[in-house]
């Protein structure tokens, strides 16, 4: 899809991935030195931490993924293409997940080695952040299109997203808990997180459609 | 080119396509920016809105294009926008980050033709191809612009202020791409403070403020 080819392309050139990428890392770096250097503790506490991170990582990509495209004209063409809004946008989510979230969720395993984590358990906790973080770019994403017209609206995004990020993240943690202690009674977990994605993917690109043509007004 | 402007086959618009808006008004902001305003345009002309800043031609332009809701009146008119209409506007849309050609290659696939790159040249962008938009003056960008026109064709074109920051080639440019338009039974609403060539009618915003 070349709406979604062309997002990839301006998050790339734009710095953005290498950025997010950055954050994650140096969130990861810092936490040892908040908590000690206690590698039991490390590696109880990693699975609940990476996800936080991932999720902080991803916020402080949002204020990009409508903001400039409302203030250069760019919605107003998405909006006369001979294509749904919705169908539009949803290309952007699909450009914006696999430029930034990718590549985010691919840094955790060696964000892990830092923490301690248990490599064995590694793929499994990967499998729980690609069923969860859709959610998360779709929710997200409609606190990007409802604060798309303040001007530095990002801080407002966050506010926005936070709250629902709640249900991914309580899934999530839980899913990479059962996943690091066990390796079993994880699959229930990854259901809820995967339904999560899918559910959002269906609804999100309509309350974002419908936030962004109020904007638009 | 846009010597022969077909129209989707499903619809023949070079008949006789016709506008007409009944006592449209628009409310930008809580303030009222025009109301009572009514014109008609019938295919192979072009409508140019004059007026002082502020006067809402803009608005109108938005309202045509579908993108701004009516405060009242009424608009009939055959199109969908999504399909039938190009609205350009003061926003570009063009991406900084983009070069030239990278531009031209990813209009032409979202209008799905491969024609982009005999269109550098009919531009006046010949030699551009690798440029980033970002290092392009303005009158270049307008230029670029002009090229959703030509890759697409749809019968009506909302214009907003289209020669601005266009030399005297890129005017004639304009003219032409509009003459050709109009001659294969398109339609123009242009907002300009300028006299345009093509403009068949005038109308203008906000005479008793």
């Amino acid at each position: 899809m070349t709406l979604c080819g062309a997002h990839i392309r301006l998050a790339w050139r734009g710095g953005q991935t290498v950025l997010a990428v950055s954050f994650l890392f140096i969130a990861v770096t810092l936490l040892p030195f908040g908590l000690g250097p206690e590698l039991k503790l490390l590696r109880a506490l990693a699975p609940g931490l990476l996800w936080v991170v991932l999720a902080i990582s991803l916020l402080t990509t949002l204020d990009k993924l409508f903001q400039a495209d409302f203030e250069d004209g760019t919605l107003d063409r998405l909006r006369l293409l001979p294509l749904a809004f919705e169908a539009a946008l949803l290309a952007k989510l699909c450009g914006h997940f696999l430029a930034l979230v990718l590549p985010l969720i691919l840094s955790v395993p060696l964000a892990g080695l830092l923490l301690n984590i248990d490599g064995a358990r590694l793929p499994l906790l990967l499998a729980a952040m690609v069923c969860g973080a859709p959610a998360l770019v779709m929710l997200g994403g409609i606190g990007a299109g409802l604060a798309v017209s303040v001007r530095r609206g990002g801080l407002l995004t966050v506010l926005i997203a936070m709250p629902f990020y709640v249900p991914v993240l309580i899934f999530g943690a839980a899913a990479s808990q059962a996943a690091l202690a066990t390796g079993t009674a994880l699959w229930p977990y990854l259901g809820i997180l995967a339904a999560l994605s899918a559910a959002t993917i269906l609804l999100a690109p309509f309350a974002i459609a419908a936030a962004l043509r109020v904007a638009q007004d | 080119m846009a010597e022969s402007v077909t129209f989707d086959s499903d619809t023949d618009f070079a008949g006789d396509a016709f506008l007409r808006a009944e006592a449209l008004a628009c409310q930008c902001g809580g303030r009222l920016v025009f109301e009572n305003l009514s014109f008609n345009l019938s295919a192979g002309h072009a409508l140019r809105l004059a007026g002082a800043n502020g006067s809402g031609k803009s608005s109108l332009l938005r309202q045509l294009a579908g993108l701004l809701p009516l405060a009242a009146g009424s608009l009939a008119h055959p199109f969908t926008p999504s399909r039938h209409i190009h609205y350009l506007g003061h926003d570009d849309g063009l991406k900084a980050a983009f070069s030239v050609g990278e531009t031209l290659a990813f209009e032409a696939a979202l209008a799905k033709t491969d024609m982009a790159v005999s269109l550098l040249a009919e531009l006046g962008l010949a030699g551009c191809a690798w440029q980033f938009v970002g290092d392009l003056s303005a009158g270049q960008k307008r230029r670029l612009t002009l090229a959703r026109l030509l890759l697409d064709p749809r019968p009506l074109w909302l214009l907003d202020e289209p020669l601005t920051a266009l030399d005297a080639r890129g005017r004639t440019l304009v003219e032409d791409l509009a003459t050709a338009h109009l001659a294969g039974g398109g339609m123009i609403i242009a907002a300009s403070h300028e006299a345009l060539a093509f403009a068949t009618q005038e109308l203008r915003l906000g005479a008793g403020a």
